[in-house]
């Protein structure tokens, strides 16, 4: 066991650049539409909810609400970008298509490959992150250049919601199971850790609960960037976010040796 | 070089109660076509999976080029190719494509990929095709693809699971002419089939499969003459019991599958006069093949 787990760690630190590459054109034949299908769902909320709550609600934490949201809709799109390419694409890779199984006939391991889907599914969330965030920036939501700080939280954010994410492929049977994922961690996730209001509003246990969330510590990162402000616990934040990238990368790998080499 | 290609000292696998693979050893010379024959479920996937590092035995010792497997399999794959018993080629990829992203997982430079590429998609008739998307392809084009896949790393082993399974006469005499191609410039081939035909048309040598079990091995030539030797008359229309009862003192042997009497026969002209008077029956005399081999062996036919 532990000699077979060995055997299928990432076998060098650029293998995963191939699989990384195989999705990358893959992706390019289909980019406008996917493009366009990724930015519409957080656009949508970000107006919708912006300008409509904004004229009720007013100002949040000194700042206009649709700027306040902002942060929390580029967080959004990064958690539901990687997650999405990670729980539909890199599960059809892995057991429809039989994509994984021949990458596995060559020199690669399987933890080049889910090292490349992971480093895929960040590079979607980045593109979906950052587009929103340029889009708030125009509009005038984003203080510059404080917002490039937002950038690289981003790209984490994708690769902890991809780790996550790999988890529940790694275990799901079918898509059937990808609901679960999404409606019972996912969605409450999004109302816990302080994307559409702030966490002080919620009752005290459920404040207790936020600081384990990744998605509240992106927020914590990417507001005070996106409103130049000051933050607090940079560290612990992007600790936080790298343990929730690298455990379940491990994890998963685990999980993907029982159902793909037995 | 070692003086082996593969190399199976008492591999063992099974899944709960189930023995898939019961103690198996084989050595595979380098530069031979080495056939695992068997019905479905004899183990032979499992046996190429092991072979590639992709199943770990319970026990046992494998070794392929030289190197330990499954602990080093990794090393030992950038000298293997593989053509598996279900195609699995990017479907939205060209055929092109196909070959330029499989390259790139063996480290392939795009230079070094440029120059192979045109002489495998030559290589498999498929010069035509370079940019037709893979879902466009006929089953026979997918499976020369995925042999001209399998060999983009200039692998000295070739590991392929049932190759020409599901492909039509015309389609699989091509890749059968296309594998002698290659083991004529000297590539080591292990193949698993079903396909009676397909062993003894490629393979030197074979080891015959049931139950996970080798039950026999040697050349097809070799296992024909020393379980059959002599002719074979296939009976069919008639009692095959009473049949049997019949002609048994003038045949060296009988096996009965279904309605169908297989007699093996040194002197045919004796059977034909015992049965010359019945009306009714189809009589079938041929030379013995591996199908009679494992008949004689197991008692039944291989099932497709």
């Amino acid at each position: 066991m532990g000699e077979g787990f060995a055997a299928a760690l990432p076998a060098n630190a650029w293998n995963w650049v191939a699989v990384w590459r195989r999705n990358y054109l893959a992706w390019k034949k289909v980019a406008l539409a996917s493009i366009l299908g990724n930015l519409a769902d957080p656009m949508i909320y970000f107006f919708g909810l912006g300008t409509g709550l904004g004229i009720m609600v007013g100002r949040v934490e000194g700042t206009s609400y649709i700027a306040f949201l902002a942060a929390g809709m580029v967080a959004a799109s990064a958690m539901t970008a990687s997650t999405f390419e990670t729980i539909y694409a890199a599960f059809a890779r892995m057991r429809d298509h039989r994509t994984w199984e021949a990458i596995l006939y060559t020199q690669l391991t399987l933890g080049d490959i889910v090292l490349g889907e992971l480093a895929w599914a960040a590079s979607r969330a980045f593109l979906a992150g950052t587009a929103i965030t340029i889009v708030a920036a125009m509009l005038g939501y984003a203080a510059w250049p404080s917002v490039l700080y937002a950038l690289p939280v981003i790209a984490l954010t994708g690769f902890a919601f991809a780790s996550l994410a790999m988890i529940v492929t790694a275990l799901a049977p079918s898509y059937d199971y990808f609901i679960f994922y999404q409606t019972l961690i996912l969605t409450p996730m999004l109302f816990l850790s302080g994307a559409v209001f702030p966490v002080t509003q919620l009752p005290g246990p459920f404040q207790q609960v936020a600081r384990f969330l990744p998605l509240a510590h992106s927020i914590d990162l990417i507001r005070p960037a996106m409103l130049d402000r000051p933050a607090g616990g940079i560290t612990l934040h992007i600790g936080a976010l790298c343990m929730y990238a690298v455990l379940p990368f491990f994890l998963s790998m685990g999980l993907f040796r029982r159902r793909l080499m037995r | 070089m070692s003086t082996v290609a593969i190399e199976l000292t008492g591999v063992k696998k099974s899944y709960g109660d189930k023995i898939v693979v019961d103690g198996l050893s084989f050595t595979v010379a380098p530069g031979e076509c080495f056939g695992l024959l068997g019905p479905n479920g004899a183990g032979k996937s499992t046996i190429a999976r092991m072979v590639l590092g992709m199943i770990s035995p319970d026990a046992g010792k494998i070794t392929v080029l030289g190197e330990p497997v499954p602990s080093r399999a990794r090393l030992a794959r950038m000298r293997v190719g593989v053509v598996p018993q279900f195609d699995n080629l990017d479907l939205e990829f060209t055929a092109r494509e196909n070959l330029l992203v499989f390259g790139r997982y063996f480290g392939m430079s795009a230079r070094e990929l440029e120059a192979v590429i045109p002489s495998l998609l030559e290589f498999a008739r498929l010069e035509s095709k370079a940019d037709a998307r893979v879902a466009e392809l006929s089953g026979g084009m997918k499976r020369r693809l995925t042999l001209a896949r399998a060999l983009i790393n200039d692998p000295q082993l070739l590991v392929m699971d049932e190759p020409t399974t599901g492909l039509d006469p015309h389609a699989r005499h091509l890749i059968w002419e296309r594998l002698r191609f290659l083991l004529a410039r000297g590539k080591t081939i292990i193949l698993t089939t079903h396909f009676m035909e397909e062993a003894e048309r490629l393979c030197d040598r074979l080891c015959v499969l049931e139950h996970g079990r080798n039950i026999a091995e040697g050349s097809p030539h070799a296992l024909i003459e020393e379980h059959i030797g002599c002719h074979v008359i296939e009976i069919f229309g008639g009692n095959p019991h009473e049949l049997s009862s019949l002609i048994r003192p003038y045949v060296q042997h009988i096996e009965v599958s279904g309605e169908t009497l297989f007699c093996y026969a040194p002197d045919p002209e004796q059977v034909h006069v015992q049965l010359r008077e019945r009306a009714g029956l189809r009589l079938l005399q041929r030379p013995p093949n591996l199908e009679d081999v494992f008949l004689r062996l197991t008692g039944r036919e291989i099932e497709r």
